[in-house]
């Protein structure tokens, strides 16, 4: 079921980078069963009433992934999906980062590093409401190499947040390659560990294991839980997973068809051409799922 | 020959702004659950009796970048967060927080920043203020004040508590003296006169700035010049009309502010001046380009950087030629 979600979902964010101002299609790819999963299966919240105030609150740090946000509110019912054609147009309520003008969008984001403070003051003010809603903050694994994360880790630990629940999308990559590679990020569960928080790693892309963990939010009383969601950067369309240059792509017509042939089809290895340059070679990184 | 003994000066009231802050923080706290006091760890609140507002006071350390976005998660949730830090915390480290999180989203933080100006005195340059009315001025949503004394500090935070938007409250450290009484009271966005005259109008922001201005108008008075005395304590919104009038009704305008010249307040008169198309001269005292001159307390620091009556004199002086 909820893989019908996320192929729709899929389809839409495609349908973006076909827009000529192109899109965060790699990030946003990676996401889509983190955002497909909560707000079909864990979330509380009502579509049609996007501003009650006994919702979940949904942010999403790594704000480059908003056309993935999109998608999923689009695809949950936010909003119609042909709203969605107006992505990159002048004016557009669809920015490349998320827009709170958008039916389902909390806060504006985009410079990273800002999504956790503010869930750590969405969760306090829960708490002092006597609130059970909680607060999920999508973060990208490059952005954890911004300070304010962890000034917001350490805070949130300290205060015993534990419906506050943060989700890493751990595709691996940033802009210039491997996160391990860049300034690396392993022992990443350790690090969290060490800051308080109750860690669980899942398969990102495998829609029950990341229901599963995230329907028992908290998992631990008095600790804020993190999710690290292994992911692949570009998901869905093989010829460009695992590769950092999926980073942001303006699909041609071309490239538009082939991808949504592969979405369909599950086709793979299939060449793929995008504005600024040609694919190298065909070698993908490719994850288990 | 007789001997005239002056008076002994009459002791002005010296109160702390920030003490003056946290007492009545505690009292508006008391009577409205949205209130909600986030500290950076500055001890100001050290062994303050919360009562019932006790789980509304959260210390959250030594981070400014987070204090700030957490703020903001708790206004977009309806409180009313009154945030704690050193002036240049607020402006520099934590500015893309301010800017993003806060007044983007034109959320009612109330950033209260003590130490503003040079009021750290011997803590410093990485403890002075010097540019933070600059940098919150630019924000769009942002109302930026500056209490002259204790009683305008109570009086501006009473006011600015039931503003809708972002506040930007600039306090000092150590206590200074009352502004003489008999002036009108402050108003949000509306300049104070303290002072009537007609050839020159000193305009001023601050403790210390505005008591220089007062006493540089006494000192021109006895010369038989007259300045009016404006004390500019809200930064933004400004009070355009009164800068637009001190500019046709006299021969000069000397701002004086403990900020550095660019972008506090003399830039913001000039912009007004220039754009009205005024023809009115405007001077600036305030730091110069460069990081305080000297080292010690505060008022040594303003009398080393030339934040005193003799400079706005020599300037009135020059003006007036």
């Amino acid at each position: 079921m909820s893989e019908d979600h996320a192929r729709r979902a899929r389809e839409l964010i495609v349908q973006m980078c076909a827009n000529p101002e192109g899109g965060h299609l790699g990030g946003s790819m990676s996401l889509v069963e983190i955002l497909v999963t909560l707000y079909r299966d864990v979330m509380r919240i009502d579509p049609r009433r996007p501003s009650d105030p006994d919702r979940d609150i949904l942010l999403l740090s790594k704000g480059h992934g908003a056309i993935g946000l999109y998608a999923a509110l689009a695809e949950r019912g936010f909003f119609p999906e042909e709203l969605l054609a107006s992505y990159g147009a002048p004016d557009s309520m669809f920015t490349a980062h998320p827009n709170p003008a958008v039916p389902g969008v909390e806060m504006p984001t985009g410079s990273l590093g800002h999504g956790l403070p503010l869930g750590v003051g969405f969760a306090l003010a829960a708490r002092l409401d006597g609130s059970d809603r909680r607060c999920f903050v999508v973060l990208g694994d490059g952005e954890l190499q911004e300070g304010s994360v962890w000034e917001a880790a350490m805070a949130a630990g300290a205060k015993g947040l534990d419906r506050l629940v943060a989700i890493v999308d751990r595709n691996g990559l940033q802009i210039s390659g491997d996160t391990e590679d860049t300034v690396g990020l392993e022992p990443l569960a350790n690090r969290w560990r060490a800051f308080g928080w109750t860690v669980r790693e899942v398969d990102g892309h495998d829609t029950s294991q990341l229901r599963e963990a995230l329907s028992d939010v908290p998992h631990t009383p008095g600790r804020p839980t993190v999710l690290l969601a292994r992911t692949v950067k570009g998901k869905g369309l093989p010829y460009i997973e695992g590769q950092a240059r999926s980073h942001y792509v303006k699909l041609t017509e071309r490239g538009h068809r082939r991808a949504r042939a592969a979405l369909l089809r599950g086709e793979r290895n299939s060449g793929e051409q995008t504005s600024g340059e040609r694919t190298r070679g065909e070698r993908t990184r490719t994850e288990t799922t | 020959m007789s001997v005239v003994t002056a008076e002994p000066p009459v002791a002005q009231e010296e109160r702390a702004a920030r003490e003056v802050y946290r007492d009545v923080l505690v009292e508006l706290a008391a009577a409205d659950e949205r209130y909600v006091c986030l500290d950076s760890d500055t001890g100001l609140f050290s062994g303050t009796a919360w009562g019932s507002a006790a789980p509304r006071y959260l210390n959250l350390g030594i981070a400014e970048q987070n204090l700030m976005g957490v703020a903001a998660g708790l206004a977009r949730s309806g409180r009313i967060p009154f945030v704690n830090t050193m002036a240049t915390f607020a402006a520099t480290r934590a500015l893309e927080a301010v800017k993003l999180d806060i007044a983007w989203n034109d959320l009612p933080v109330r950033i209260v920043a003590t130490h503003g100006g040079l009021s750290a005195g011997h803590l410093g340059s990485t403890h002075h203020a010097l540019e933070d009315l600059a940098v919150m001025r630019m924000l769009p949503n942002m109302t930026v004040l500056v209490p002259a004394d204790a009683a305008a500090t109570e009086h501006l935070l009473r006011a600015s508590a039931r503003l809708p938007g972002p506040v930007y409250l600039r306090l000092g450290r150590g206590a200074t003296p009352a502004l003489p009484p008999g002036a009108e009271p402050v108003r949000i966005g509306a300049a104070q006169c303290l002072r009537r005259g007609d050839d020159a109008t000193l305009i001023a922001t601050g403790p210390h700035p505005v008591l220089t201005a007062l006493d540089a108008a006494d000192e021109l008075a006895a010369a038989g010049i007259e300045a009016s005395v404006l004390n500019m304590h809200t930064i933004k919104p400004l009070d355009r009309q009164a800068i637009v009038t001190a500019a046709a009704r006299t021969r000069g305008i000397v701002t004086v502010e403990e900020h550095w010249a660019a972008g506090g307040l003399g830039s913001a008169v000039a912009e007004v001046v220039a754009e009205q198309g005024v023809a009115c001269p405007v001077r600036r005292v305030a730091v110069a380009d460069r990081f305080a001159a000297g080292t010690g307390g505060h008022r040594h620091l303003l009398e080393r950087n030339g934040i005193r009556a003799a400079t706005v004199i020599e300037h009135v002086r020059r003006l007036l030629a």
